[in-house]
């Protein structure tokens, strides 16, 4: 029996652990599938990392140190190389590793935080052969930064979430030659700051509206062709453009890991494939929690840490019992606003909603509502689908809201 | 010398030499390819066919049913994974019902058990999934699934640990006389034998030709599918065919034995034997054919979707003979030759018994193959034990299948040995998830590279220049 396991040691469940021990819960364990602490930190070795945190610029591995350091220091109990294979509705943990065999534990509250992986070219049912050379920029990084090895030399990248934006200035540094981003929507879906600083700063053409409707080759991938598409993203007849290449590099979304919150029946939203959860991170089942990248895909680890601790503040209010349920405040949306974290609020206390829109928009108004009362409303001149948002409301505005209606109106 | 040689290791050849490892006799498998089970074999519907689809009195009538009979005995003494979930025929309208009517009573003939037709309110009770508008279907228990490339590779692992040989990378380029027999060689090696059996799929036509036989042609018949994640396996449990029509058998849907949904093929004549292009045209038939048969097939869970090539042969028939003493052909062995393959083996047997080769019983003989050990389906104290006695077994490598590292290094070392990566994916699973190797990719990668003593940079896909890395990074080491 321990009060609190945590599945999952990259900077969420560290974060989350801190947090929980610095609130007064001690009997803590961290379950970590992989040789190390970090989560996917350890392979992101560029920088950028804890600017909104710690207010300077540190590489993947170093944000993530501080926390390891953090909680070998407080002495919070972890096992690395164990995967956990079974998380049940009333707080049984199943793992297995070299050492314990399968062993199950007994939790008081249990927090999630496996984070996520990325959507494999597979889904995309793109036309062509099936040769070498064909990864995922998370697989190529991996290659890259873990293993030292160079998985191409010429590279055509599929979609321009920030993975494939950072793997596209990687892969140039280190002598690939990148030919073009390739991205099917009219926008991409990473940071501003990625765009310039990993392909203007390096000449890479960034392609929007086009995605590659062929792969060429027999053993490797000898080349791609690619085509412009149309409002509806299919491709247009007569824009087809032969680029030779031995490597793709997709990039096409991150999909949050949840196999372990189905087996312990926990709710899942069809649109963030995380957990629906409240202020506190509390899935539908009393005593999980959720947070990270496994509840909802991040823009910058800095924002999963400060989730992290709220989750773990609070499950350390659910195991002495004072964890504050005292109301049940639906959040909705009206689809512009495609979803907001959280999903339903319980508690009278000021309250941070993250949301992400849509589309891009210009000069909107952001609403909060409850029926025909507006709550809140708030300016903003562009909102964009790969920059989450954040509005906090005071508790005095919604405690006696029925719920709360995100939507956007634009101006 | 050898007294047997099998050239081509897919499902044909596979059972072709498992079933003469029976006897003394020094047997020889030479593939083309970097690995067992490449061709036709490993990419198709893996259905165990009833028998009701072909002509009354054909050789494939009699191998289909004989195979289907046949097939659990044999997947059981392998330990490949084999499920008779029956399967249906689905009519749309009064002229599909006399098509299935026709296609029942030519099952008949051919010997097929268990034939009825369904009606809407029973079919829908047996697959509520299926579209409303279906009226009735042809309903045959013993169909079946099976894993075609797992079936090769236990087969052929099971002949080789019986004591016969196999050759990879041997790309067979002539067939020369030699005394008592013949000279097969490629490029730079050669063997020789006594028999030749011609088990080289879309090439078997090439095959014969070396030794005189101009008798047939095999030309391709592209099919494509589309395999969805293992959360959609139970959309539906039978197969569920459309009415055949003019066009062909038309687009299945079916679970797998690993259940995963599996929606194909499509069929196109093509003339490259070597092109296994998917097309976005495929990809479309696929899914408005699979939209009409079966209600909310959520196609975007699609986890791969791959391309087979069908040998079509000029005669219309399995094309099984001996045009010259001493060579035997297993040619335009197309749908259904996976269900037929073990009554294939059985045929050839009995024609190398008839042409006087002596088949004396292999005292030593082990009809059966244990199963690569799967962790996943143990219970807890058999994984605890597992672990116990090798710890290798307590680290999950492949996640989304849950695959250890115990099991990929089992796999390598079994017969036959997997040299690349995608040879690790047939065997264990691991990289055939939902993420298709994304994660385990390069940690499958160093395993490899270190049972095989080779470097990490060597190591391929599927051979040949498949390589999965260029070059160290300007940092690394090796
Ligand atoms: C490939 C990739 C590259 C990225 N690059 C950047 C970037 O350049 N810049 C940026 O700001 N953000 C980047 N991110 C996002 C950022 O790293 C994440 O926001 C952050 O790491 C999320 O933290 P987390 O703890 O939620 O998840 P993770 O870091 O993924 O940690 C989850 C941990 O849980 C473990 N785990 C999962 N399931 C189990 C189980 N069943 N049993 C035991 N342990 C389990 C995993 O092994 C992992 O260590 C990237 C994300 C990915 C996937
Ligand atoms: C789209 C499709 C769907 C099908 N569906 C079904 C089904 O549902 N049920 C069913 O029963 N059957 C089905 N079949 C048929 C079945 O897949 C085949 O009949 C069976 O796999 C044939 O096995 P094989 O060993 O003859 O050929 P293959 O698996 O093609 O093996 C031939 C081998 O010979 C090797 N080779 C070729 N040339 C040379 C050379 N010169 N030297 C050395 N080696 C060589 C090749 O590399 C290959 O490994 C289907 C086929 C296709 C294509």
């Amino acid at each position: 029996m321990k009060d609190l396991v945590i599945i999952g040691g990259g900077p969420a469940g560290m974060s989350a652990a801190i947090a929980a021990y610095e609130n007064g819960v001690k009997d803590i364990l961290i379950l970590e599938r992989d040789e190390n602490l970090g989560g996917i930190l350890q392979q992101c070795i560029h920088n950028g990392f804890g600017l909104h945190k710690f207010g300077e610029e540190l590489t993947g591995p170093e944000y993530a140190w501080r926390y390891e350091k953090k909680v070998r220091e407080l002495g919070i109990e972890f096992k690395l190389n164990t995967m956990v294979l079974d998380v049940s509705e009333d707080k049984v943990v199943t793992a297995t590793n070299t050492q314990d065999g399968i062993f199950q534990i007994e939790a008081k509250a249990i927090i999630l935080a496996m984070g996520c992986r990325e959507r494999s070219k597979g889904a995309l049912n793109i036309a062509g052969s099936r040769p070498a050379g064909i990864y995922s920029a998370g697989t190529a990084q991996k290659f890259v930064n873990m293993k030292g090895y160079l998985p191409g030399k010429n590279i055509v990248i599929l979609g321009s979430g920030d993975i494939g934006l950072i793997m596209a200035r990687r892969m140039t540094l280190e002598g690939a030659k990148v030919h073009a981003v390739c991205e099917l929507m009219p926008y991409s879906g990473g940071l501003a700051r990625n765009i310039e600083q990993c392909l203007n700063d390096f000449d890479i053409p960034l392609k929007l509206s086009h995605t590659i409707i062929q792969i060429h080759g027999k053993d490797r991938v000898d080349g791609v062709t690619i085509a412009k598409v149309d409002e509806r993203r299919k491709p247009i007849a007569g824009s087809e453009e032969y680029i030779p290449c031995d490597t793709i590099l997709f990039s096409v979304g991150l999909v949050p890991e949840n196999e372990l919150s189905r087996t312990a029946n926990v709710s899942l939203s069809p649109i963030t494939n995380g957990a629906i959860v409240d202020q506190d991170r509390q899935t539908s089942i009393e005593g999980i929690f959720s947070c990270g990248n496994v509840l909802h895909v991040h823009d910058l680890v800095d924002y999963v840490s400060e989730e992290a601790e709220i989750a773990g503040k609070a499950a350390v209010e659910y195991i002495k019992g004072t964890k504050d349920d005292s109301v049940l405040i639906p959040v909705k949306t009206d689809g512009k606003i495609r979803y907001t974290v959280p999903q339903r609020i319980t508690k009278k206390k000021d309250v941070a909603v993250y949301f992400r829109v849509s589309n891009i928009y210009k000069n909107v108004m952001i609403k909060v509502s409850d029926g025909d009362k507006t709550l809140l409303s708030k300016k903003k001149i562009k909102v964009a689908p790969g920059e989450m948002e954040c509005i906090t409301l005071k508790k005095e505005i919604f405690e006696n809201a029925k719920e709360l209606y995100f939507s956007l109106e634009e101006m | 010398m050898y007294d047997v040689t099998v050239i081509g290791a897919g499902v044909v050849g596979g059972l072709v030499a498992r079933s003469l490892s029976k006897y003394k006799l020094r047997i020889c498998i030479l593939e083309s390819e970097n690995d067992v089970a490449m061709g036709a074999t490993k990419a198709n519907s893996a259905i165990v066919h009833a028998g009701f689809d072909a002509k009354e009195g054909s050789l494939k009538a009699k191998l289909n049913v004989r195979g289907n009979k046949m097939m659990e005995a044999v997947c059981n003494e392998l330990g490949v994974k084999y499920i008779k979930n029956g399967s249906l025929v689905v009519g749309f309208s009064e002229e599909d019902r006399a098509v299935l009517n026709e296609l029942m009573q030519r099952g008949i003939t051919n010997n097929v058990e268990g034939l009825r037709i369904v009606e809407k309110d029973e079919l829908h009770e047996m697959e509520p999934n299926l579209s409303d508008d279906i009226i009735c279907a042809l309903y045959a228990p013993t169909g079946g699934i099976v894993c075609p490339y797992t079936l090769a590779i236990a087969a052929i692992g099971n002949a080789m640990d019986n004591g016969a040989h196999l050759k990879c990378n041997f790309k067979v380029t002539g067939i020369d006389a030699a005394e008592n027999g013949y000279k097969v060689s490629s490029e730079n090696e050669f063997v020789t034998t006594r028999y030749v059996i011609n088990c080289a799929g879309v090439y078997s036509d090439t095959i014969a030709k070396m030794v005189g036989d101009n008798s047939f042609d095999i030309h391709p018949r592209r099919g494509e599918y589309m395999l969805l994640d293992r959360e959609c396996g139970d959309t539906v449990s039978h197969t569920i065919f459309r009415t055949p029509s003019k066009m062909g058998k038309g687009i299945l849907v079916t679970p797998t034995v690993h259940n995963n949904l599996l929606l194909g093929p499509t069929s196109y004549d093509i003339t490259d034997k070597e092109n296994k292009d998917t097309t976005a045209v495929g990809f479309d038939a696929i899914i408005n054919s699979t939209n009409e048969t079966v209600k909310s097939v959520p196609v975007n869970k699609t986890i791969t979707s791959f391309c087979g090539l069908r040998s079509v042969g000029s005669t219309g028939d399995f094309i099984i003979n001996s045009p010259v003493k001493g060579f035997i052909n297993a040619a335009g062995i197309e749908s259904p030759g996976l269900t037929s393959s073990p009554a294939i083996a059985e045929y050839i047997e009995d024609m190398l018994k008839a042409d006087g080769l002596a088949l004396e019983v292999n005292p030593d003989y082990n009809p059966i193959r244990k199963p690569y050990y799967s962790f996943q389906e143990a219970s807890p104290e058999e994984k605890n034990e597992t672990i116990k006695e090798n710890p290798a077994y307590g680290k999950i490598v492949c996640r989304c299948e849950g695959i250890t590292e115990g099991e990929i290094i089992e796999a390598i070392r079994r017969n036959p040995q997997p040299r690349d990566l995608d040879g690790i994916k047939r065997r264990t699973r691991a990289q055939m998830g939902r993420c298709q190797g994304g994660f385990c990719g390069p940690y499958v990668t160093e395993i490899l590279a270190k049972e095989l003593g080779v470097s990490y940079e060597s190591i391929t896909k599927f051979g040949g220049e498949s390589l999965i890395n260029v070059e160290l990074t300007k940092g690394g080491q090796s």
